[in-house]
């Protein structure tokens, strides 16, 4: 099978497995959480039944990459790139800047199709169902169908990342999403906290930029002598803490700031009075 | 237009708490009609409301908008032809979203929702014009968060998103008890405007018996579920408070007497 058309697919199953997790909620009325964590544990069973066994090699399969990097070579950029760059004095334009090159263009494909998404009248209506479901109702918006597809559409993006994922890496684990959501959550926040999200353009730049700068501060956490990757964890806990309580702090500081001043001011003209008096 | 026929509903029937909310309530109301609702707390106004919206399922009987039974109509189905506002400023509006963004929900109540963008240049003149006609400056603030104003200014568009796109009923449910005198007597003045600038078929609950009395053109008293008094006309015209006060006595002096008798 074509890679791509398995991407798509792989995704699509995402969607639809989101879509149940909405149904479960909406009409079984289960709360949103539980609804989840069953949809999550019953996937795990039908992932292993899938693979056969715990994990697959895709190591001597064609996938995305090894398709791009085929097509890259054959349409004869490779070598034209690899003149320019060798003329600079660089290395040779390398497999990773070509991943990363694709990587960038996915993510902004999807940046793109979820900013469009989000200012159609459909878009606008799921936005409010998370911020007033009952003004949205009342507006003859069907909530229930909205948070299906919500749920749904973001489902499907997360299981275009395990495919996408998966093909990188050249192999699929039955356990490699465990932890996934605490990560991506880590992202969101860290995001939310230095870029705002005061409009949906910067609301996902802010979690794109929240993922890179999670793996970039793990990364270097992890460079530190007495840190090892088990303290992966409790690095993530410490990021999130802080970029939970650190805009707090600073806008608290702010704040202080601004009333010390006023204070001051305000001596300063009553002293201003007391000589002109 | 309207057309409620011995509607019943009963909360928690069989235990203590049973209330019968509605009892064989009748209503018709005809097209452009604008009725005032009074009555004391618990009398049911609001039940009668949220059955006229969808938002409660009746025990027993029908509802009718436009000649169509409406009973098992979902609520959102219906408020595609019913617009609402509520008492609390902070329920006809999505706060993290944009006034012009707030609006273009509203615009698409009648229509279909498309994957087209809600706000475009040509919508954006339109929510514009409308809001002008508030005389509140939110014109100058379509990218302004709704969370960001006043109640009175956020009740005042929940009332121009309610009503802009001509629904079939307008159902407000004491939109102005949430503010202060002069913005609910600013809101009032709205209302009248709206209403009569659409011709929309209204019903307005209200405790304040002033307001109930100098809009519309119908009132109507509800007491314990039922609807106890009922004029329009001239002689809404010259109805005074002391009157509906005297008249509330009257009807229900008549009814404890009638239950003594029964009980006695
Ligand atoms: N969902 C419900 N479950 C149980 N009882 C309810 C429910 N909704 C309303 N009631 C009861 O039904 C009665 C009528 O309530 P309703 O809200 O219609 O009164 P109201 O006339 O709007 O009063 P108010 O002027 O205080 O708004 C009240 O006694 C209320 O306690
Ligand atoms: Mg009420």
């Amino acid at each position: 099978m074509s890679p791509i058309l398995a991407t798509l697919l792989g995704a699509f199953a995402g969607f639809i497995a989101g879509c149940i997790t909405g149904v479960l909620h909406t009409k079984g009325n289960i709360n949103a959480l539980l609804a989840g964590i069953l949809m999550m544990i019953a996937l795990y069973s039908i992932n292993l039944r899938l693979m056969g066994q715990p994990t697959v090699s895709m190591l001597n399969e064609s996938t995305l990459f090894t398709q791009i990097q085929s097509w890259w070579v054959a349409s004869g950029f490779d070598a034209f790139f690899n003149n320019i760059v060798l003329s600079l004095g660089a290395e040779r334009f390398s497999g990773t800047w070509l991943v990363f090159s694709v990587m960038v263009i996915l993510t902004l494909m999807v940046k793109v199709f979820l900013d469009y998404f989000l200012k159609t009248e459909v878009g606008l209506a799921l936005r409010a169902t998370g911020d007033n479901q009952k003004m949205i109702r009342s507006l003859s918006a069907n909530t229930d169908g909205l948070i299906i597809i919500g749920i749904g559409i973001s489902n499907g993006l997360v299981a275009l990342s395990g495919a996408l994922i998966g093909q990188y890496g050249g192999f699929a684990n039955v356990n490699m999403g465990i932890g996934m959501i605490v990560i991506g959550l880590a992202s969101v926040i860290i995001g939310e906290a230095l870029f705002g999200k005061r409009t949906i353009i910067i609301a996902t730049l802010a979690v794109i930029g929240g993922a890179i700068v999670y793996r970039i501060v793990v990364t270097m956490a992890l460079r530190v002598d007495f840190l090892d990757s088990g303290d992966m964890k409790l690095i993530t806990a410490v990021l999130v803490i802080a970029a939970l309580v650190a805009p707090r702090m600073v806008q608290a500081r702010k704040e202080k700031k601004r009333r010390l001043r006023k204070k001051a001011e305000l001596l300063q003209r009553k002293e201003g009075e007391v000589h002109s008096a | 237009m309207l057309n409620l026929k011995d509607v019943s509903i009963t909360f928690n029937e069989g235990t203590p708490d049973e209330k019968k909310a509605l009892q064989s309530v009748d209503l018709e109301l005809k097209k452009g009609e604008f009725v005032t609702v009074i009555g004391s707390n618990g009398a049911g106004k609001s039940t009668l409301m949220n059955v006229v919206s969808g938002s409660l399922i009746p025990d027993v009987g029908e509802v009718m908008i436009d000649d169509k039974h409406v009973v098992h109509l979902p609520e959102y189905k219906r408020a595609g032809f019913i617009g609402r506002v509520f008492q609390d400023p902070m329920a006809g509006t999505a706060p993290s979203m944009t006034i012009e963004e707030n609006l273009a929900m509203a615009y698409s109540r009648d229509k279909k929702r498309k994957l087209i963008p809600g706000v475009t240049k040509k919508r954006r003149e339109m929510y514009r014009e409308y809001l002008e006609s508030l005389n509140l400056g939110l014109e100058d603030r379509l990218n302004a968060r709704v969370g960001l104003l006043s109640g009175g200014e956020r009740q005042a568009l929940s009332l121009l998103m309610a009503t802009f796109t001509e629904p079939h009923i307008l159902m407000l449910d004491e939109h102005t008890a949430a503010l202060d005198p002069s913005r609910a007597e600013l809101i009032t003045e709205i209302t009248a405007d709206v209403v009569k600038k659409f011709e929309l078929t209204t019903l307005m609950v209200t405790h304040n018996m002033q307001q109930a009395l100098d809009l519309g053109d119908r009132l109507i008293m509800m007491d314990k579920g039922q609807i106890i008094f009922d004029v329009s006309g001239e002689e809404k015209q010259e109805l005074t408070i002391k009157d509906l006060l005297d008249e509330f006595h009257r009807i229900r002096g008549k009814q404890i007497e009638s239950d003594r008798a029964v009980l006695g």
